[in-house]
């Protein structure tokens, strides 16, 4: 019987591939030329670099939007029941050598993440990728046993985590009044993204070391 | 071109690897390998961003998470089995 | 054919084996890593099929940086729902799902 339905799910994912290979390999070029129109409505983006020009003006509700799930995700997270571990003992004392590497390449780690936030505006990087380096260096902390697992964010923490989207709704309604939903006035548009990616920066990192630092809080009990 | 071809026999070996190795542990460190090996298709797609993001959220954290949540099983497990 | 065809190709490819491994594995931790693999097929049919021409295109490339940072948020909401039911019930398998006969294979 399990061998049965095996054989079907194999046989209907395999025709299903079929199907999208040939789909993919008879597909008419796109009508729509986008790099293109990037390319041409660069220069009035506010920055330099086209894709950190995408997500924080073309599409800007986009990056919103993510943030918003983002922080919903984690909320979601803290709001299941976990076991109390507050008289928790560290799992496993991490030797010295980690822990001064830890010290060590955090400073570095801050250093890289505000580099590539500010790179982001004429080259690669942004306001993600310094997020995930910061979370990167939390994460670091964490198993080097210099930074605790979250049990309940405090109350700066929870202002850290939600900085990113006040900021970013906040930018979004004062420019509402003007018109429309994020369209930046020329002239202010590179500093506005500066301020909204410098905040995005710091909740992304809090956040996405929160997904990693509240898992690891909720440890078995011996 | 031919390391391209390369690189998506690699891509393809992996994930079926981590989908199908029946030790946990070895799956979740060959999905590590698979985000690795993604990092490096999107920086042949001339997407570099998307490279570094892979790089350290798709093949760094995600791993973070899931060898963690698999020390936990373990855990778990001796536990129930004394 | 061209590189970026080919990765769109691999995508799909990709997203197959996720889909069937999501439908086959019944422990849930494999259904997060088939899950996983299955959007890493999205995204690269997205920018792959996007830049056929040899042209970057900034836009699904973007577009594809919120995808993975959804996705990573998405892993880590799945797994604390995994820990929760193994935690309460003692697997890590969908209660309809057949008792293996290891029940918490490792």
């Amino acid at each position: 019987m399990k061998a049965l339905l095996n054989i079907a799910v194999l046989s209907l994912t395999g025709a299903l591939g079929l199907v999208l290979a040939w789909s993919i390999l008879d597909l008419p070029a796109s009508a729509v030329r986008l790099p293109e129109q990037v390319t041409a409505q660069l220069d009035m983006s506010g920055v330099a670099h086209p894709v950190t020009a995408v997500l924080l003006n073309f599409r800007g509700y986009d990056t919103l939007l993510e943030i918003a799930v983002l922080l919903l995700a984690l909320l979601g997270m803290l709001a299941l029941p976990r076991q109390a571990s507050g008289s928790k003992p560290r799992p496993v004392p991490a030797s010295p050598m980690l822990q001064t590497l830890a010290r060590l390449l955090t400073p570095l780690m801050v250093l890289v993440a505000g580099y590539v936030l500010w790179a982001g505006a004429h080259r690669p990087g942004g306001a993600f990728q310094a997020g995930a380096v910061l979370a990167g260096a939390g994460v670091l902390l964490h198993l080097a046993g210099l930074l605790p697992a979250w049990a309940t964010p405090g109350r700066a923490l929870r202002a850290g985590l939600a900085t990113g989207l006040l900021v970013f709704i906040a930018v979004a309604a004062t420019l509402m009044t003007q018109g429309t939903l994020l369209q930046y006035p020329p002239g202010w548009a590179g500093a506005l993204i500066l301020v909204i990616e410098a905040s995005l920066t710091l909740s992304l990192g809090l956040i996405l070391a929160g997904l990693y630092l509240v898992l690891a809080d909720s440890k078995v009990q011996a | 071109m031919i390391f391209d071809l390369l690189l998506a026999a690699a891509l393809l070996w992996s994930a079926v690897q981590a989908l199908t190795t029946p030790d946990l542990f070895r799956a979740v460190v060959l999905f590590i390998v698979f985000g690795l090996l993604m990092a490096l298709a999107w920086a042949r797609l001339d997407a570099p961003d998307i490279a570094l993001a892979e790089a350290a959220i798709g093949a760094g954290l995600s791993g973070a998470l899931l060898l963690d949540a698999v020390g936990h099983l373990r855990q778990k497990r001796r536990e129930r089995s004394p | 054919m061209n590189a970026p065809l080919i990765y769109a190709l691999t995508g799909a490819a990709l997203f197959v084996f996720g889909v069937t491994g999501l439908m086959l594995q019944a422990h849930l931790l494999r259904k997060i890593l088939a899950f996983n693999v299955m959007g890493s097929g999205i995204f690269l049919v997205l920018v792959g099929l996007a830049q056929r021409t040899g042209i970057p295109d900034p836009v699904p490339q973007a577009m594809v940086l919120t995808g993975i940072v959804v996705a990573i948020a998405a892993t880590a909401l799945a797994l604390a729902l995994a820990r929760q039911l193994l935690d309460q019930s003692g697997e890590m398998r969908l209660p309809e799902e057949e008792a293996g006969k290891d029940k918490l294979d490792v």
